[in-house]
């Protein structure tokens, strides 16, 4: 009978449990990781762009998002809108065509793979006959030209993909009727250009690698004009006007040639310039030139800078009347076009939009010293490497317009301009609530970013390093090029990998949204209270030094230094400006800290201990050292064991450098050569790992291991700590080893706060005997219910405690889930996660669960996030499982330590050093794009096709592009391989993150995958 | 019976030296190794050569590594005749004066020499004279590690109990990846594993000697490995340290334990298609039916919930200026526990029984009843020669 009803109370639980959990992976904010591609329709106003991992991503109006995955994992190079219509054709690096489109269904559209195609040449024929090296989406909307390495264009009917043989252009059609004395006995090797007549559509340009262009009849199936280019050839432009046409070289060259049919054969240039002539250039990868209305043209090309002193950098030069500028980007040029104004996107060139490896830049072209326009979407998260996160939900309305306000002064560099891209409509409602993600970064500043919707846009950005002194001269403006420098170099784009002092990388961030403190701490102990002015304000920052071994004997710190303070003033600008700071000794990576905006009292940790600060009479109030005095890793610098894998890891990136350097493109035995070295680097890497096999002991944890006394979680709490009628206010904190320490607070009354000192006494101490590391502490109500925040009962916005029924405990271990009775510590309930299926917990948070069903139901239950990449949902105070989804892999490491949670069960954790997957865990709410594309009208006939500019299928660059990712993928399986090895182990990647604390350069240098996580793994706690 | 030491083939001396030690006195005489004849022959001659004819006694020896272990029956008589090199050393008591702690794996490591042995079996004690002897609860015998459900798993399986409490020793071993070969009606498959990949000298796993390097780990405290990885298995392992319970396949299949037809589960021979039957699951192995066939066993079956809720290592609280003390159980009835609903307790002090088959029926002597005791006898036997996969 009992056993019956509790099966009826089960059902009933688990229809609630329909109610108040669903799992989704809502968005990616940020910039997509590895782009390769990028494609734009005008008369969608889309952008696409595609990844090296097969992704595409298209972005309209601010809102507007979509984003598709090829199955094959395959590098995207190339993607032609279809013109006119909402298909897209993707070429990826395997050689395969992939047709999409945007298919509305329930007044949503969505993004559809509707077909795929491989090129199959005659039976028996080389694989390069077949390999697509330019693609022309015909402005009829029908036909697809490709061009291939062997020379030949095949043309394909689309969307069906059917193949139309008898359009096809061989090679040999065109060097039949090539003059003999230029064929010679070279090949003309692959397409590099394909390009329609703006004015005849009937007419297509091919351009092929050894510099010969061919103007062909598609109707008569003839060429009518050669033009007999010398240079290897990387793009050709063919004029607005029809009459004539630029190429561009490998040399940093471009020529100008006349399109006239009476001379069927034309074997000089017109013009031949190289812009950043006398020295050898480097090649011009794309080139454009387009007309205005009242004025000179805008030429725009990319590369051609001199090869020996500027080879390294990444420009494209912006050509106007006399303005001449070279845009240097901080990273690799992917493909660039321009948007142009009117109803037909035939006007005047309004902006140019940049794809480079890092970033998208919008450079307003119309404006006076065209200035960057800022993205809504697709921002750089990673400017910096991201090192920590904190999510606040629903930010009062005040604190909102002050931080938008003080983001708006430091946005006055921006063109004022709207946003150029607007296509689709977005459908989605607007957000609930105002949400603030903060990221803190390892040049020391925090971003604070808008989270309330899709788009996760910028709102202030914060700068801790002022407050100290660094290498870096402050008047070091990077975007000042010295007067009369040639070529004129300006600066663009934010994406800025080099730290000046990686000691300035943010560890922790806490933000009352009550009162407007925030405190950040640091990676060399250093914790920062601020607080909001809305004025500049001049300061000097006292630091407090806080010795947290407590005059322990017989330790040597070994570690990095404390960061200088500047001692003169300092003027801070509007926003968030410190006050307090307090410095650790030894000045090791902040671990956890803990604000208490009411009490004004912070709490920090490292791996020797713990204190507590009142910022308000700016004096310490209490030290606590935990290091196990037998504990030597705490204090020593890195293990000579890592610094040997650091060493290797050096070595491996370098011998691909080296590689890298001698590779030339369109070298056939390239290829060959690559697989080769390929092989045997992954033998190299797999025998490393082979000579010491994977094994793991199995010892049971001691409290003599090291970083037993790394604090993990601070936490404050009004509740009873010695007596069950008097509560009081308490600090608790929780270890490594499995300890956790409570002390009672006496906080004088308000009146008297300056006066009386703020003191603290130690009242209770458990030891955990399965010593797992404490990751979160939890006090919950007579009802069962966390304790508010601090200031949340003051405004109103949370119920006041229940202060009558008994408090509890609940200790948040990596292994186990413990509830404890207090004042009297008595174990109620527990559960086991690591005994029963083998994960741990990682991430916890409390969330507030609201049914779909019941308005007015919801439950607050505990968010975690194991090493497996699980996420679970654990009933407080019960303690029991409610549900489990699979969430990240598990050997993403640093995508599993960077998860933040928010109080409404939706999350944020990085699929890239660039990316936030959200996802959400909750039934009510739900934030994810909704938006519609329609495809526009047509208002041409086909006979006189509206001739909007395209982006450009980019052969050269394309070609270029192949190389390079040949290498790069070469070096990703290298590092795959490597991080396989060493991600397998969580102790050895905790040591090579911190050993590479000191040396992170030459990780940054190579992109390396795990850099945003530095010091993350070692500070779950929150 | 005895399962735990490989009886070794080859001997080439014929002759065993014997020394015995009844009270203060000392025989000495000799055995033909070849043919050392029956237990009870060696009892009457144990009593004829000591003059004893009428005292009932219990017959213990000192082995290789210095153990008191028992004679009591034709097996351990035989293992202790093979095994001793070059003299066999015996030690006597009366029954009604036996004192059965003495006897274990540890006993003479800590006393280290069969002298000091000798003076522990000799030293006056106070409650000699005071049958029965009183046997304490459960709780207060401290369990050591052993081999456990030995009934209700394939023979080929063996879940051996880590027990650490309380000890310095280390857990002392290591494991890794690895592949098996599986019987499945498709045929052989080979499939992942974790195998026990290395020992540390002087801890815990080498010491029982229960476990070896190769093994393969299929459960951990009740909970199979299979699909989980080798950072998993490891942290389940970890995590449940304290009262580590694997089960595995051992490298070395010729020590296994054969059952009858008629014991629980319901093995017929020794026959390599046993070892398709690799689920090895708690759960299917105790089945109702398993269950009434066997009802004095099954007390002695595994039960993750019972070990969670009774074996658990307990918190410390260190209250302010006090000291630090156990934190107890909040009152029942306060709240919902997460353990189980009640179930016959576990009780670790019957496992003794099967850890090691020789010591194990002296020292439940009292403690079983005898009926059980028969059947157990009739159920176990020995197979040297079974291999399986």
């Amino acid at each position: 009978m009992k056993r019956f009803r509790r099966h009826g109370h089960d059902s009933q639980r688990d229809k609630l449990k329909q109610d108040l959990y669903h799992f989704n992976k809502t968005v990616e904010h940020g910039f997509p990781h590895q782009p390769s591609s990028l494609g734009y329709s005008p008369s969608l106003e889309l952008l696409a762009i595609g990844t090296r991992s097969g992704a595409i991503k298209l972005y309209g109006a601010p809102g507007v998002e979509f984003m598709g995955l090829h199955d094959e994992n395959a590098a995207v190079t190339q993607i032609h809108f279809l013109p006119h219509q909402v298909e897209l054709v993707t070429l990826l690096d395997d050689n395969s065509l992939h047709m999409w489109t945007l298919r509305a269904h329930q007044g949503l559209s969505e993004l559809l793979e509707i077909g795929r195609f491989t090129l199959t040449g005659p039976p028996g024929a080389l694989p390069c006959v077949t390999r697509v090296t330019a693609v022309l989406a015909h402005s009829s909307g029908e036909l697809l030209l490709l061009g291939t390495e062997g020379g030949h264009v095949f043309v394909v009917e689309v969307p069906g993909f059917q193949e139309l043989e008898k359009l096809n252009i061989s090679v040999e059609d065109v060097q039949s009727s090539v003059p003999e004395e230029y064929i010679g006995r070279r090949s003309l090797e692959c397409v590099e250009a394909l390009q329609e007549n703006p004015l005849n559509p009937r007419q297509v340009l091919i351009g092929y690698g050894r510099g010969l262009l061919v103007l062909w009849d598609l109707d008569r199936r003839c060429a009518l004009q050669h033009f007999l280019g010398t240079q290897q050839l990387e793009s050709v432009w063919w004029m607005e006007d029809g009459g004539s046409l630029l190429s561009s070289h490998s040399d940093g060259s471009y020529c100008h040639w006349t399109v006239s049919t009476d001379t069927a054969v034309q074997a000089e240039p017109d013009k031949q310039e190289t812009p950043y002539g006398s020295f050898p250039c480097k090649a011009i990868s794309k080139i454009l030139q387009l007309p205005t209305r009242h004025g000179p043209p805008f030429l725009i090309f990319s590369g051609g800078m001199p090869r020996a002193s500027f080879g390294d950098r990444h420009c494209i030069s912006v050509i106007h009347s006399k303005t001449h500028v070279a845009l240097d980007f901080t990273s690799r040029i992917i493909d660039f076009f321009i948007i142009r104004e009117g109803a037909q996107h035939k006007g005047d060139p309004s902006a140019l939009v940049v794809l480079v490896e890092e970033e998208l830049v919008v450079v307003d072209l119309q404006s006076e010293g065209w200035p960057v326009i800022q993205t809504p979407y697709l921002v750089p998260l990673h400017c910096s490497a991201i090192t920590c996160s904190h999510h606040v939900s629903s930010i009062p309305l005040k604190l909102w317009e002050r931080i938008l306000a003080a983001g708006q002064l430091q946005n006055t560099h921006y063109s004022r301009k709207p946003w150029p891209i607007n296509g689709g409509q977005n459908l989605a409602p607007d957000p609930p609530q105002r949400d603030l993600l903060l990221t803190g970064h390892e040049d020391g500043t925090v971003r604070f970013w808008d989270a309330s919707g899709v788009c996760l846009s910028p709102m202030y950005k914060l700068s801790t390093s002022g407050v100290f002194l660094t290498d870096a001269d402050p008047n070091d403006n990077m975007n000042q090029g010295a007067e009369g420098e040639w070529p004129p170099f300006r600066k663009v784009g934010c994406f800025d990998p080099y730290s000046d002092d990686p000691r300035l990388g943010i560890q922790k961030i806490h933000l009352c949204k009550y009162s407007g403190y925030l405190t950040v701490a640091g990676t060399a102990g250093q914790i920062l209270v601020m607080e909001l002015n809305d004025e500049a304000a001049e300061q000097t920052v006292e630091p407090t030094v806080v010795d947290l071994l407590q005059g322990q004997e017989g330790f040597r710190w070994k570690g990095q230094a404390r960061l200088d303070v500047r001692d003169e003033p300092v003027t801070f600008p509007p926003g968030f400006q410190p006050f307090a700071l307090v410095q650790c000794q030894p000045p090791a990576v902040v671990t956890a800290i803990a604000l208490h905006s009411e009490w004004k009292l912070v709490a920090f940790g490292t791996s020797h201990g713990f204190g507590l600060y009142d910022y308000q009479q700016k004096n310490s109030v209490l030290v606590r050292c935990t290091l196990n005095p037998n504990d030597q890793l705490a204090l020593e610098g890195p293990l000579s064991r890592v610094k040997s894998i650091k060493k290797s890891l050096r070595q491996s990136f370098r011998r691909i450098r080296r590689s890298r350097v001698s590779m030339r493109k369109h070298q056939t035995n390239n290829a060959a050569k690559l697989q080769e070295i390929n092989a045997r680097l992954e033998a190299e890497a797999l025998q490393e790992m082979e000579l010491a096999p994977v094994q793991r002991k199995i010892e049971a944890r001691s409290s003599d291991d090291s970083f037993t006394g790394l604090v993990r979680t601070l936490y404050f709490a009004d509740t009873f700590l010695s007596d069950s009628s008097h509560n009081s206010p308490s600090l608790w904190a929780g270890t490594n080893g499995g300890a956790v320490y409570a002390f009672m607070l006496r906080v004088p009354p308000v009146e008297r706060r300056m006066e009386d000192q703020v003191t603290a006494h130690p009242v209770k101490e458990i030891q955990l005997m399965h010593r797992a590391p404490v990751v979160g502490l939890v006090v919950l109500d007579g009802r069962g219910v966390p304790l508010p925040e601090p200031l949340e009962v003051a405004h109103d916005l949370a119920r006041s405690p229940d202060m009558i029924g008994a408090h509890h405990l609940l200790v948040v271990s990596e292994e186990q889930f413990k509830l404890f009775t207090l004042p009297k510590v008595s174990s109620k309930t527990k559960l086991k996660l690591t005994a029963t299926d083998g994960s741990r917990v990682r991430r916890v948070g409390v969330a507030w669960f609201g049914s779909v069903r019941v308005e007015d139901y919801g439950e607050n239950n505990l968010v975690i996030l194991t090493n497996q990449g699980d996420l679970h949902v654990i009933s407080m105070p019960a303690l029991k499982m409610q549900i489990h989804y699979p969430c990240i892999r598990k050997e993403d490491v640093s995508g599993i330590a960077s998860c933040v949670f928010t109080k409404h069960g939706q999350g944020f954790y990085l699929i890239s050093p660039s990316e936030f997957e959200r996802f959400s865990l909750s039934a009510r709410w739900l934030v994810e794009p909704r938006c519609l594309v329609e495809a526009p009208p047509r208002t041409h006939s086909s006979s006189h096709p509206d001739h909007t500019h395209r982006d450009q299928p980019d052969g050269a660059a394309t070609e270029h592009r192949i190389c390079r990712e040949d290498t790069e993928e070469f070096e990703n399986s290298a590092r795959q391989v490597m991080e396989h090895a060493l991600l397998n182990d969580e102790q050895v990647l905790q040591e090579i993150q911190k050993s590479l604390e000191g040396d992170q350069t030459v990780l940054l240098e190579n992109n390396m995958k795990t850099k945003p996580s530095v010091g993350q793994v070692l500070s779950n706690g929150d | 019976m005895n399962k735990n030491h490989r009886v070794p083939s080859n001997r080439t001396l014929s002759a065993v030296e014997v020394k015995s030690k009844f009270g203060a006195e000392f025989r000495r005489f000799s055995l033909d190794r070849s043919k050392p004849g029956r237990f009870d022959e060696f009892y009457g001659l144990l009593q004829h050569v000591h003059r004893i004819p009428n005292v009932d006694l219990l017959v213990g020896y000192a082995d290789v590594h210095g153990d008191l272990l028992p004679i009591n029956n034709d097996d351990n008589y035989h293992k202790a005749i093979s095994t001793a090199t070059p003299l066999l050393r015996l030690f006597l008591q009366r029954k009604e004066e036996a004192d059965n702690s003495a006897f274990g794996t540890d006993s003479l490591t800590r006393k280290k020499s069969p002298a000091a042995l000798a003076a522990v079996l000799l030293r006056p004690d106070a409650n000699r004279k005071k049958p029965p002897v009183i046997i304490s609860l459960p709780r207060d015998f401290r369990p050591v590690s052993s081999i456990i459900d030995v009934d209700i798993l394939p023979e080929t399986h063996r879940r051996v109990r880590l027990y650490k409490h309380g000890q310095e020793k280390p857990l002392g071993f290591y494991i890794r990846d690895g592949s098996s070969v599986r019987v499945t009606p498709q045929g052989l498959e080979k499939v992942p594993g974790i195998f026990i990949s290395r020992m540390v000298p002087g801890g815990l796993a080498e010491s029982t000697g229960l476990l070896a390097v190769n093994d393969e780990v299929l459960e951990v405290n009740g909970i199979e490995v299979a699909g989980k990885s080798l950072d998993q298995v490891t942290d389940m392992m970890i995590a449940n340290s304290h009262n580590l319970i694997i089960t595995v396949k051992p490298a070395n299949q010729r020590n296994n334990v054969v059952r009858n037809a008629n014991s629980g589960g319901g093995a017929t021979s020794g026959s390599s298609g046993r070892s398709s039957d690799s689920g090895t699951s708690f759960y299917g192995y105790s089945a109702p039916g398993a269950m009434a066939m066997t009802p004095s066993h099954i007390i002695q079956n595994f039960r993750p919930e019972e070990v969670e809720s009774e074996d658990d290592e307990e918190d410390l609280v260190i209250e302010a200026g006090g000291e630090a003390k156990l934190i107890p159980k909040a009152p029942a009835g306060a709240t919902a526990s997460t353990s189980m609903p009640a179930l016959p307790r576990y009780e670790p002090h019957l496992n003794l029984r099967t850890s090691n088959g020789a010591m194990a029926t002296s020292t439940s002597v009292g403690s079983l009843s005898a009926p059980d005791r028969g059947q157990e006898r009739q159920n176990l036997e020995e197979d040297g020669t079974v291999i399986t996969l």
